[in-house]
Formats: structure tokens, sequence, C-alpha cells
């Protein structure tokens, strides 16, 4: 029987949660089992729908496996749009507070449900399907494991619906974007196991020689962030059957422990897969080798060994001891180099075709998400500076570093893989229109622009406000006309938010459009096709 | 470039790839992280630390549920401004019972690390309740619910030793009485010399106006106006103190 076991196995883990939810010692726990018990009814109802006693027909070994990569592109799409625009929905809220709705959507729950929803759902997913596509093509192998990747991939989908449902329901560690709770985490853990062994398999068996270096970064990404995930959550849980637990550190050790993870959630998760992808998918699209083989060696080592250091530069002046700031501080600026390093990498890559910038939107936008890595590169390091720090900790200025970080390289080199995939995951021989990408183009570099300049102003005028003094030695500003101050840049950044959105929805509806089998009638991209230039009388006299 | 030849052992062997970044990633975690379990200045020598009451408890664990972190931090830096406007810069030893710390990352809101003592109950509960009443330019979302919540625990007892398992100091006495002190501590009209001798500086007294229930509201504002007022200053020495 197809999905026998699965459904068995769903059953069995359905009337755990029924049990939990009955005999939960605290009210969020009993209302998240009831989720979780109905979202696994939903799974069984599916394959229910889909299963057959016909014998099935042998899967070719040596096809690629690409079905669990079309739903992770789809995911991606999904994901990004609704954390996109929960962000939009807190920005708002922070400039017209009425549109709070206690408790489930105070700004407080909302606001994890926004940083989960575009680093871990849209994000995630997006390193998920790009690094199985990936790993498959440059090793000449099919995925490891039979199913292991649909595990994988609804597994993963499963924690996001905790993850999120938990958040508006009040449960949260409050450890920024390591927020789920202790069972929640241990979810995670274990399909984030089964995705190591499902990359590392497939690598295994692999028919190249060599591992291709796009390999390299997804795979330090997925065993670093295993390890910062399972130290960063270790606590205590009140009840087997309860939400609440403790973490295992305090104070001090806990912060650190924290911003540890916290700063490598941003340079493995953020960084080191993104840049897998970049290596993979730049050449791609724009049929040129990488530039640089020794500078991707030394890109990689220096790249993993500089940035866990990082962590400290996000407690700068607090009781933190000043030794650990100042290595932290050093070690920041250190980073600059090895990301500087694959900015050049992925940049010389389309040496030779840069001409392709004009026609190929696609390829536009993956040198434009080089292009804010190196911006944000650079930004990151000199904020971490102590005394630039102790003017931009605590304002808008690190929302902005973030967004430029995020929107810029994340968003847009996901946006132009996913680009890159979808026409070939689907056999379409092209996608449903070019001219929408350049739309999705202009309306996200606009918004992002609008966002980081906006946020630059914002925070340090946050920043002076706060430490400015008259002449006779008494501060300026009381806090609450320093919030008052920001009234006009919240909503300026709610609106190039709201730009960067629009053109997710765009680019949605262009995916949905190709994988579903239209091509929009279209005047081709300006210079695309070679023509010869038509005599025109005003040339005729000059020559 | 010999050495870049070498890689190619590296590119074609997945374990060594494997073991190679694990071992590189690790590195920092452990000469930043570890020292800091063992360094005995890492934590300064103050007086005036204690385990948070339960009814405290209660409070903080309701302020990380609704993600105050998120707006406000409770980290006081070593600058005049801030020493100003919010009191003497924070120690390590001040969230050394935080599990987790809140030290937060962002001021939307103002740093709340001292805040106890400095308004009313009243004020709070008011605050909390409708936040532009009191603050005309506040964007704080609405936490009127709290009043009408109680507090939901079956057996507080649990939650201490949980914290006590991670290393907080609760003494069997502590948990013995935590069902009781955790009441009694928005109960003006029952004996609280137990708790007082067990959580010295405690506030008491009806924290929301409403003698009849021990709601979510009584917790948080017990948290909030214990908030900075345990550690004695006046013992304490800054030149020790210096990391």
């Amino acid at each position: 029987m197809r999905f026998g076991t699965e459904i068995v196995a769903l059953g069995l883990f359905a009337f755990v949660a029924l049990v939990a939810a009955g005999f939960g010692v605290d009210e969020p726990f009993r209302q998240h089992m009831w989720v979780l018990l109905i979202v696994l009814l939903g799974f069984i109802a599916i394959l229910l729908r889909n299963t057959s006693f016909a014998a099935t027909a042998p899967v070719d070994p040596s096809a690629y496996m690409d079905g669990p990569i079309r739903y992770g592109a789809i995911a991606t799409m999904f994901w990004g749009v609704v954390g996109m625009l929960v962000g939009v929905v807190i920005a708002l809220q922070l400039a017209y507070p009425d549109l709070n709705v206690e408790p489930w959507l105070n700004f407080g729950r909302l606001r994890p449900l926004h940083t989960s929803g575009v680093v871990f759902a849209f994000g995630g997913n997006a390193l998920l399907c790009t690094s199985l596509y990936v790993v498959q093509r440059t090793c000449r192998a099919r995925l490891f494991g039979g199913d292991l990747a649909w595990f994988v991939f609804w597994g993963y989908q499963l924690f996001i619906v905790m993850a999120a449902t938990g958040y508006l329901l009040g449960i949260t560690e409050s450890r920024e974007y390591a927020e789920p709770e202790w069972y929640v985490d241990i979810w995670l853990t274990i399909v984030w196991v089964a995705y190591l062994i499902l990359f590392l398999g497939t690598i295994l068996k692999r028919k190249e020689p060599h591992i291709y270096v796009a390999n390299w970064f997804y795979l330090s990404f997925i065993v670093t962030i295993a390890m910062l995930h399972v130290i960063n959550n270790l606590s205590i849980p009140v009840s087997f059957l309860g939400s609440k637990s403790y973490s295992a550190f305090s104070g001090v050790q806990d912060a650190l422990t924290q911003w540890w993870y916290g700063h490598n959630a941003v340079g493995f998760f953020l960084t080191a897969g993104f840049l897998g992808m970049m290596y993979y998918f730049v050449p791609k699209q724009a049929n040129r080798p990488v530039y640089s083989y020794r500078l991707s060696i030394i890109h990689f080592w220096a790249l993993i060994f500089l940035y866990i250091w990082a962590g400290p530069h996000h407690l700068h002046y607090t009781a933190l001891p000043d030794w650990a700031q100042t290595l932290g501080m050093a070690f920041s600026i250190m980073l600059w180099m090895p990301s500087w390093g694959g900015m050049i990498n992925g940049l010389m890559t389309l040496s030779g075709a840069w001409d392709k910038l004009r026609t190929d939107p696609i390829i536009r936008m993956m040198v434009m998400a080089v292009a804010f890595y190196g911006m944000s590169t650079f930004e990151g390091p000199m904020m971490s500076i102590k005394t630039v720090n102790s003017l931009s900790h605590y304002t808008d200025w690190t929302i902005g570093h973030v967004h430029s970080g995020a929107l810029g390289w994340v968003g847009m080199i996901s946006f132009g893989a996913i680009y890159y995939m979808v026409p070939k995951l689907w056999n379409r021989e092209r996608l449903y229109s070019l001219r929408l990408v350049t739309w999705h183009f202009w309306l996200a570099t606009l918004g992002i622009v609008v966002y980081a300049a906006v946020m630059w102003v914002s925070g340090i005028m946050q920043g002076l406000m706060w430490r400015e003094y008259d002449e006779q030695g008494f501060l300026v500003y009381s806090f609450a006309e320093t919030v008052a101050a920001m009234h006009p840049y919240y909503i300026m950044r709610a609106i190039g938010g709201a730009m960067y959105l629009s053109g997710a929805l765009i680019m949605a509806w262009n995916i949905a459009m190709t994988i579903l089998g239209y091509q929009r009638e279209e005047e081709p991209m300006p210079g695309s096709i070679p023509a010869l230039r038509p005599a025109r009388s005003g040339a005729r006299k000059w020559a | 470039m010999g050495l870049m030849d070498k890689h190619a052992v590296i590119e074609k062997n997945a374990t060594l790839l494997l073991v190679g970044s694990l071992l590189v990633v690790t590195v920092g975690g452990i000469v930043e992280i570890a020292p800091l379990f063992y360094l005995d200045n890492t934590i300064e020598k103050v007086e005036g630390m204690r385990p948070y009451s339960p009814l405290e408890l209660a409070g903080r664990n309701i302020y990380v549920r609704e993600g105050c972190y998120l707006c406000h931090s409770q980290m006081i830096r070593p600058f005049r401004d801030e020493v100003e406007r919010y009191g003497h810069y924070s120690l390590a030893a001040e969230s050394m019972y935080d599990h987790p710390f809140q030290w937060g990352s962002k001021r939307t809101g103002p740093d709340l690390a001292r805040v106890g003592d400095r308004y009313s109950n009243g004020w709070h509960v008011q605050h909390l309740t409708e936040p532009r009443s009191v603050v005309p330019e506040s964007i704080m979302p609405s936490y009127a619910f709290l009043k009408d919540t109680a507090i939901d625990v079956k057996d507080f007892s649990t939650h201490l030793i949980a914290n006590r398992r991670v290393g907080v100091h609760y003494s069997d006495d502590m948990i013995a009485n935590a069902n009781v002190d955790l009441m009694a501590q928005a109960d003006p009209n029952v004996d609280t010399s137990g708790l007082e001798a067990r959580y010295p500086k405690a506030k008491l007294g009806d924290f929301d106006g409403n003698p009849q229930q021990v709601t979510e509201m009584d917790a948080l504002v017990a948290y909030l106006q214990m908030l900075g007022t345990l550690v004695d200053f006046k013992t304490y020495d800054e030149a020790a103190g210096y990391r």
C-alpha cells in the first residue's frame, strides 16, 4: 500500500498530540497541541486521498529527484509573501499603534512571526530546495535515502507552522531568531539531522570526483546550524506536557551564547548557505565559470573561521567582559576581507558577460544581490567598531543594516535562483514574462533603497537625540520625544517594505503562470536579439 | 601554490570536508564563550541579588511571552546620557538569575533595567491598559487583557524546580512555599513575613487594583516594580568590578 507506513506513523503522532492537548499543564500548550493535531489530520487526509494499492512503478535511480524541489520552490514563494506581508503589517503597527490587536496580533508576538517567516520559512525553503537542486546536478547523483527528501521537506514545513502558531499563542523562548520552545526545537533537530544525512549521503554517492564549491558552503551551513541550534536551545522544560522551559544558561553567559547563535544565524544561514546559491546560479545564469578557484578556497575557510567569533559585537558596552567585546570587534573587522573576497568572486564571474546586464533581468537581480552583499558586509564591520556601535546600537540603524542584507542579498539571490530553476523544474521553455522580472527588479531595488536610507536617517537621529545635551548640561529630549520624532520615518519605511512586497507578489504571479505553462506574448528585451543597425537618413548625411 | 594543490584532497573527500569545517567553526565559540563559565571576574561581587519571588517570576514569564524584549532593553550602558536617563549602568551580576537573559537589542521604547520604583502601581496598570492615556507619544500596544486574565498555574513550584535545575539557588523552603508565596505577594490581607524573609525587598500588595483575584497584571507589575532594585550600590566596589 502506497503511504501505508506514513499514514500509520502520522496517526500515532496525531494520537500523541491529542493526548498532549488533553493533559497539557498550560493553556497555550493545549492550544498548540490542538493546532498540531489539526495539521497532522490534514496531512493524513491528503495521504489517504492519494493512496493506492496498485504496485508502484520502480524509480529510475539515475534520474534526479525533483519533486521535493518543486514543492520547495512553491513553498519559498508562499512563505516569502507571508513573511514580507507580516513585515509590512508590523512596520505599520509602529507608525499606527492602534493596528495592534491584543493579545494575538500585538507587535511583540508578530515580530518573531515576521523574522522567522522570512529567515527560516522563506530563506530556509530557498536553501532547502536550491541545495537539493545543486547537489544532485553537481554530483551527478540522485538524492540519497529514497523518500528522506520528502520527510525533510514536510518536516520542515511542520516546524514552520508550529513555530509560527506558537508565537501568536505566546509560546516563545525570547531568544531572537531562536524563539521556538523546546519541543519545536527538538522536532527541528530531528528534521535538520535528516537534512544533513540527505545532503551528505548524496555527496558521498557522487559520480563527480570533485565536490563543487557550492556544496562546501551548503555543507558547512547545514552542520554549523546544527551545532548552533542545539547548544543555543539547551533548556529545561517545566513539564513535558507544558510549553515553558528555562534556558540552561543565565545572564551574561546566556547573552553571549545567544548572540554567538544569533550572529551565525546570519553568518551561516543567511550568508554561507546563500553563497552556495551564488556559486552555482550566478555562473549558470551568466554562462561563465567561477572567476577564481583559489579565491573560493580562501574565501570559504576564512569566512567560516572568522564568522563564529563575531557574536560579541551585539553586546558592546554591555555587562559582557571587555576582553570578549574587543575580541568580537577585531574578528568582525577582519570578516570584511573574506566577505569582499566572496563578493569579488561573484561579481567577476561576469567577466566577459557584462553585456547580459542590459538584456537579462535575472542576472541583473543576481548582480544586485552580490552588490548588496558587499554593501552590507562593509556596513557590518563598520558598525561593529565600538565607537560607531555606541551610537548605532539599540537604534533603527541596526534594523536598516539587517534589511539591506536580508532584502538585498538574501532576497534577491533567492529570487534569481527561483527564476532560474522554475522553468527547468517544470520543463518550460522560458518564464511566463521577463518584463515582469524587470518590474520586480526595480520595485525590489527601490524598496530596499527607501527602506535602508530611511532607517539610516531615523537610526542616527535617534542615537543623537538620546545623547544630546544643552549648554547647561541637561539632556535635551525626553525618550517620548524621540519616539514621536520617528513617526514620519516609520511611515516611509512601511512604504519601502510595501514596494518590496509588491515586487514579490509580481514574482509569485509570474512563477505561477510559468508553472501553469503560460507564456506572455511580449516584446523581447531590447538588445537581446542582435540586429543590424537600420540606415537612418541622418546617418547618411554625416557619412 | 603547493598548499592550494593539497586542497584537492579535501575536495574529493566529503568526510574530511565535513570534519574540517566543523573543527574550524568550533574554535571561536570555545575561545570566547567557554571562559565566561569559569573566569571568576565575569560576574561582579555584589550584595542584594536573590532569585525572583514566584509572583515576580510569573510576571517575568509574561514579559517574555509578550515579547517585551523586542522593544525594551534591560541593559544600561556606561555612558553619561544613559546613566542620567536610566540610572547606574547594568552589572552582569544583576542578570545572574535570568534564564533567559532579557538584555534586548532594540530601544523602540525606553530601557527598563531600573524601572522598578520609578512609577506607581496605578501608573503601570493604566499604562499597560491604555498606553497613550499616560504617554501621548507612545506607540506601545495595549495589554488590557492582562487585568482580566487570572494567573494560569496548576503548581508553580515546578517552575522553581526547573530553575533550580539550571542553577538558580531556590531553597527547599522556597519551593515548598511557591504556591502560597505566589498568591500572598499580591494579597494585602495575609501574613507575608515568610515571603519577606525568603525574598528580601519583594514588593507587596494588590498591584492591579483588583483584590479579588491574582491576575497576570499583578504578576507583570510586581516584576516591573522590582527591576534594578536589588543590588545595594552603596556597598558596590566599582574598581573591583571592572573587567
